[in-house]
């Protein structure tokens, strides 16, 4: 075996310390989240939201954390013991996975030891399919969780969350497939890179096909992870809680907490694939930072998801099975043609 | 460094590749198998062909084990013991695997099993997805296309078998979810 | 090259080890008072009545997994050929390729269609 030399082991060190603050960034990440959803909720419906538990309810996340925390951990009787408890962790790992193909910025110099450093954990090759794939692996643990539960809701929720996932994947690729035509790579850096200049570059303005992109993505994207208008899988009023009914305590806190990652990695990946990732709308350069247009945008999209959910009504389940398959696949097809025909 | 990665991805396909054929709960068999095509796709890896590993997991583990899956739940073998099945063939199975065992192993030995990277250096393999197209869209394009057609024979073929075996479950119970 | 895909392997291990850590935590902080009603699946409060997951599938389930494969099979194709498209000697010829492609797919896709196969009642 031969030894790597101290360049190698440098390399492996800063990937390693990206990786753990990434991790770490994401394990937080649902503490202002849900706060700002239930904030988002309250002032749409015409009340406070939390408000208690400190000022403005800051502190309420907190509070839930404990809650989950301390919760007793329910396994039924007749649950598959084995499936049961590995499924959040299946549902959890994708999830958080898919953030080591993500771009949040370009190399910047660190201060104190004067080395330039890339702001993302790995520019690869196959990115974005990479991604699909990967965040395709969520499926298994909605799927079997909802099978180990041995209850009938579970089961049902588990089945057709898992239809409705695969059937919007194939939507969200051909999206995918529409900008790496409009790019021409399948590494994300790339992409952000050939949407650099201004505004006019973006892809979503690469008319007419860039907005057909982006609405097929995004609606995609919401069924992809299972919010209003498309989360008949928690439909409360028929399913109980859908694939994680049987689930309680620290479990369920998993289950929920790849919810929000994966919320949060759809509103990057629009920006990234459609809104010009870190570069600034202006032409004109100004004393900004790339990862504040960055973030601007990605927390306008977390924004955008969340007003999605509170306004409007659920679908049906045939009716969500329509839209995928009749009207999102079709118009996909079309509109590959178009592009394809506009690109060459 | 990369041969120690090698062993363990290999070893940990070769465990569950066993757990697959020998756990009883097919539901259990299909998430070993999710394991397994996800060492597979690691080696892929090692190999210098990320594209190929991400199809793997895009295919493979995204979706061929969907329909396993899906497969195992609508027929309800999830409860079957694995053993009913096995019935008195392990004799010759066994006979068989260890054949096949000293077979590769032999092969092996003598390098006839090794395979170099061709015309490609691993600077030129990194644009993995530009090469692979390239030979598919121009040396490969005849078999690409009959690619399409297999995919819609598949389709229809898929689709004439199970409408037929919906309309007669329809009549027997009427049950559905 | 390998150093590009060894932070998936990082990753995965660090979110499963926090997973795993956040599971610890609770298993030491939770109370425990299990009884044959609580770890009863849930059923609106009725007695539950037999297994669920011995089969009262609906079969178009397996009927969108198959279409599933097929068409996760095609999109795979277009990947490649989205990164090529805009190569000066091959654009024109691959797009006709892949026109025959898709059309070809299409075909399957009006026939599923038409044999009621993506109705769901």
């Amino acid at each position: 075996m031969m030894i790597p030399d101290i360049s190698t082991v440098l390399e492996v060190v800063l990937i390693a310390v990206k990786v753990v603050v990434v991790t770490m960034i994401l394990f937080g990440l649902p503490l202002p989240l849900t706060w700002l959803e239930r904030k988002v909720a309250g002032h749409i419906q015409v009340r406070l939201g939390p408000w208690r538990v400190g000022p403005h309810g800051l502190l309420q996340p907190f509070a839930d954390m404990i809650k989950l925390l301390m919760k007793e951990d329910i396994v039924p009787d007749r649950a598959d013991k084995f499936l049961f408890t590995i499924a959040p962790l299946l549902a959890m790992v994708p999830a958080f996975a898919v953030f080591v193909a993500i771009p949040f910025g370009e190399n910047i110099m660190l201060p104190v030891i004067n080395k330039e450093v890339s702001l993302y954990i790995a520019d690869m090759n196959v990115g974005i399919l990479y991604i699909l794939a990967i965040s395709g692996l969520g499926i298994y643990g909605i799927i079997l969780g909802g099978w180990a539960s041995n209850s009938k809701y579970s089961l049902i929720g588990g089945l057709r969350s898992s239809a409705q996932m695969i059937s919007y994947e194939i939507s969200i690729s051909f999206a995918a497939i529409g900008v790496v035509m409009l790019s021409n790579s399948l590494s994300l850096v790339e992409i952000v890179k050939s949407q650099g200049g201004s505004l006019l570059h973006w892809n979503f303005f690469y008319l007419p096909v860039g907005p057909v992109w982006c609405a097929i993505f995004i609606i995609g994207s919401l069924a992809e992870i299972n919010r209003i208008p498309f989360d008949l899988p928690e439909d409360e009023g028929t399913l109980g809680a859908g694939f994680h009914t049987e689930y309680s305590g620290m479990k369920f806190a998993l289950f929920m907490l790849a919810e929000y990652v994966a919320m949060v990695s759809v509103s990057v990946l629009t920006v990234i694939l459609f809104f010009g990732g870190w570069n600034s709308p202006l032409p004109v350069p100004l004393p900004i930072p790339p990862i504040f247009w960055f973030v601007a945008k990605v927390v306008f999209f977390i924004y955008f998801f969340m007003w999605v959910r509170f306004t409007l009504p659920r679908y049906r389940y045939d009716q969500l099975m329509t839209i995928g398959w009749k009207i999102l696949i079709p118009v996909s097809l079309v509109t590959i043609l178009i592009t394809g025909f506009m690109r060459i | 460094m990369e041969q120690l990665f090698f062993y363990i991805f290999a070893l940990v396909a070769v465990v569950s590749a066993v757990l697959v054929v020998s756990v009883r709960n097919a539901v259990h068999s299909a998430f070993y198998l999710i394991i397994c095509l996800l060492q597979v796709a690691a080696l892929f890896i090692l190999l210098r062909s990320p594209f190929l590993a991400a199809v793997q997991v895009f295919i493979y583990v995204g979706a061929v084990m969907v329909l396993f899956l899906f497969a195992v739940m609508v027929l309800d073998i999830g409860k079957e013991k694995t053993k009913e099945f096995i019935h008195s063939q392990w004799l010759p199975a066994v006979g068989v695997i260890i054949a096949l065992f000293v077979m590769i192993g032999y092969m092996i030995k003598r390098g006839k099993l090794s395979a170099s990277l061709g015309i490609y250096n691993e600077a030129a393999l990194a644009k993995n997805t530009e090469v692979i197209g390239k030979t598919l869209f121009t040396q490969y394009i005849f078999p690409f296309e009959v690619v399409s057609l297999l995919l819609l024979v598949a389709l229809i073929g898929a689709i004439v078998l199970v409408m037929k075996d919906k309309g007669r479950a329809r009549k027997n119970n009427g049950a559905g979810s | 090259m390998l150093l590009t895909y060894l932070p998936i392997l990082i990753m995965i291990g660090v979110a499963s080890a926090m997973a795993i850590g956040a599971l610890v935590m609770s298993f030491i902080f939770q109370p425990r008072n299990p009884y044959a009603s609580k770890n009863s699946p849930w059923e609106c409060g009725m007695e539950p009545v037999g297994d669920a997951n011995e089969g009262h599938v609906r079969i178009h389930f397996f009927i969108i997994a198959m279409l599933f494969v097929i068409f996760d099979v095609e999109t795979l194709f277009l990947f490649p050929w989205a990164v090529l498209l805009t190569e000066k000697s091959l654009s024109t010829f691959i797009f006709v390729e892949m026109i025959i492609f898709i059309v070809v797919l299409a075909i399957g896709l009006v026939y599923a269609w038409v044999k009621g196969a993506l109705e769901w009642v």
